[in-house]
């Protein structure tokens, strides 16, 4: 029987969304070739996140050890280079996330399984495995096809799929570790929770977002400003966070906050799907960017192709005139 | 400190109308501009401030046509000593694979404390390349670095996770990092050392001379094939504006008051 196998993500005792994305595909994948879904689980007091998983494969590949405690990818390779080998599954989905990243592709060299990472969608097609994948930050998307194999390892992008409910109920299967070599030479020490914050961006209606575009952190007054008029919080894109002109704690996307406002204005932000991801579920979303072809307009409700140093000023004071007619005559 | 940082001479394709060519493989780039990949860019900046701190060298490598030595050129002049690429028709169409295969030749038999690659390219973004690199060499390594500090034999590094967590890692040197953007701030080059690295020589290899077969390299040697490009469907019918700025902000402003966005 052919097999589709997911590795669970989850941190701080909690599945992550990611899981739930990979199994969506997995069940399309494993409906289309006729084969099973399993999970495999790693971790250490995990038992209850495998009872959540078991609506959701047909087996839950449950592993618990001390040393898988914390995300060491050193063990988890250990452990499921164990798992593949057994089960030989055809498929094996990994997040394309932090901790995916960290062992997706060593699994690959270690394994001798082709790879393909980021995917937004794979499928078989005339017995090739097929993904479909971003280029250019998002600009252009390409078909691409794996080299002929019995097994193949993609990393799944984020926020791509839909977090189904599961339909069906399967069983936890726990295995016990295989054998694990001590590891010397790569340690977890500690995670790291953001500090305390001064403004919360992800709890306002209205969030006004600057992106590269703004050239220089000299120009930023003119999204405080419009931020102002429309009672907003000013938030960003990760380039100026790294070029140090707003804190981390304004930073929206996948490695920064999630929102979900009333109100996104995405300014001078090209829409790569680091930031997407941290916005996409916006309930408006207006955007602005010289570019025409910039991939901010694949998801934005509204968008004004131009020059926002021409575009604010006139923004902030139309809505200005808006508000005090407004005022006027109540 | 010997480090050897791998970098990328990529498009900038930000702002540019991108044209998919006649194979649909590739793009045309007669017309852009390339510079160095972003996140190398920050890999180099860490090596140069490592080497300025505990001394050594750093030796940069790329993988490209001649074009690709600009790159080169402008990491020598950000303080790199040494610079090497490698050449050859046959690495067209190569994945991540491939590159750290041919990476692996040529870093092989060279002495180094510490690899630098970036965490990803901006043009494929596969992010795969150092980790590969590390398994084929067989040594430790750690990903999206955010903040490194160097101790007895071992760096201490800093991971960025999602939603604004970090993890703090240790893994003993030689190691690879893979650098993630906004771990530094990337100096400029001065115009006298942009001169200086103009009279700098770069080593040029071609696969012959790092022991590879051209079918181990190229669409041959790859895991991942390219068989098409294309310009991606736009799933959300949003309402595009443009022309007179005036009537644009006029609308969006109906908008955001049909929408009782404006209080």
């Amino acid at each position: 029987m052919r097999e589709i196998l997911v590795l669970a993500e989850h941190r701080l005792g909690k599945l992550r969304d990611i899981t739930f994305e990979m199994l969506t595909k997995g069940r399309q994948l494993a409906l289309e070739a006729g084969a099973t879904l399993s999970i495999a689980l790693l971790g250490y007091g995990v038992e209850s996140l495998a009872e959540e998983l078991a609506d959701y494969a047909d087996e839950v590949l449950l592993i618990e050890e001390k040393r898988l405690e914390n995300f060491n990818s050193e063990y988890y390779q250990q452990v499921l280079s164990h798992i593949i080998l057994e089960r030989k599954p055809e498929v094996i989905f990994l997040g394309h996330t932090s901790y995916g990243l960290e062992l997706a592709p060593a699994l690959a060299i270690k394994l001798n399984i082709p790879i393909v990472t980021d995917v937004i969608d794979v499928y078989f097609e005339d017995g090739k495995f097929m993904a479909i994948r971003d280029f250019y930050g998002g600009k252009l998307q390409a078909k691409v096809s794996l080299r002929k194999s019995t097994q193949y390892i993609a990393t799944i992008r984020p926020g791509v799929f839909k977090a189904e409910k599961g339909k069906r109920r399967g069983n936890v299967n726990k295995l016990s570790p295989p054998d694990l070599t001590d590891i010397t030479y790569k340690k977890f020490i500690e995670l790291v929770k953001p500090p305390a914050e001064a403004v919360d961006i992800s709890t306002a209606d209205i969030v006004v977002a600057v992106g590269r575009g703004i050239g220089d952190a000299k120009n930023l007054h003119l999204i405080e400003e419009l931020s102002n008029v429309l009672g907003g919080v000013v938030a960003c894109s990760r380039p100026i966070v790294d070029m140090g002109w707003l804190p981390k704690e304004r930073q929206v996307g996948i490695s920064g906050k999630t929102v979900k406002p009333k109100l996104y204005l995405a300014v001078g932000i090209s829409g790569q799907f680091y930031h997407v991801y941290g916005m996409m579920n916006s309930e408006l979303i207006i955007a602005i960017n010289k570019d025409p072809h910039a991939p901010i307009f694949n998801v934005a409700d509204y968008g004004i192709v131009g020059d926002l140093f021409e575009i604010l000023p006139r923004l902030t004071k139309k809505i200005l005139e808006e508000k005090s007619a407004g005022a006027s005559s109540q | 400190m010997e480090i050897i940082v791998c970098v990328k001479h990529v498009p900038e394709t930000a702002e540019a109308d991108l044209v998919i060519d006649e194979s649909r493989k590739r793009i045309k780039t007669e017309d852009l501009v390339f510079d160095i990949n972003e996140w190398d860019e920050y890999a180099l900046e860490e090596a140069v401030l490592l080497k300025e701190k505990y001394g050594g060298s750093v030796t940069v490598i790329t993988i490209g046509p001649e074009d690709a030595e600009d790159t080169l050129r402008k990491c020598l002049a950000k303080g790199a000593d040494k610079a090497i690429r490698v050449t050859d028709k046959a690495i067209e169409g190569s994945d991540g694979y491939a590159i750290a295969k041919i990476l692996y030749n040529v870093v092989k038999d060279l002495r180094f404390d510490l690899i630098l690659c970036g965490a990803q390219a901006s043009d494929d973004g596969y992010a795969v390349v150092g980790v590969m690199l590390a398994s084929l060499l067989g040594i430790p390594y750690a990903t999206m670095v955010r903040k490194m500090e160097i101790g007895d034999g071992v760096a201490k590094v800093t991971r960025e996770l999602e939603d604004g967590l970090e993890e703090i890692v240790e893994v003993k040197l030689p190691a690879v990092l893979t650098i993630q953007t906004g771990i530094n701030k990337p100096r400029y080059a001065s115009i006298m050392s942009i001169r200086r690295a103009r009279q700098k020589e770069i080593s040029v290899l071609d696969l012959k001379a790092v022991n590879l077969a051209e079918d181990e390299v190229g669409e041959k040697g790859s895991w991942v094939i390219v068989d098409e490009l294309f310009v991606p469907v736009r799933k959300k019918k949003g309402e595009i504006l443009s022309g007179d700025l005036d009537q644009v902000v006029s609308k969006i402003v109906e908008v955001m008051k049909e929408r009782g966005v404006l209080k």
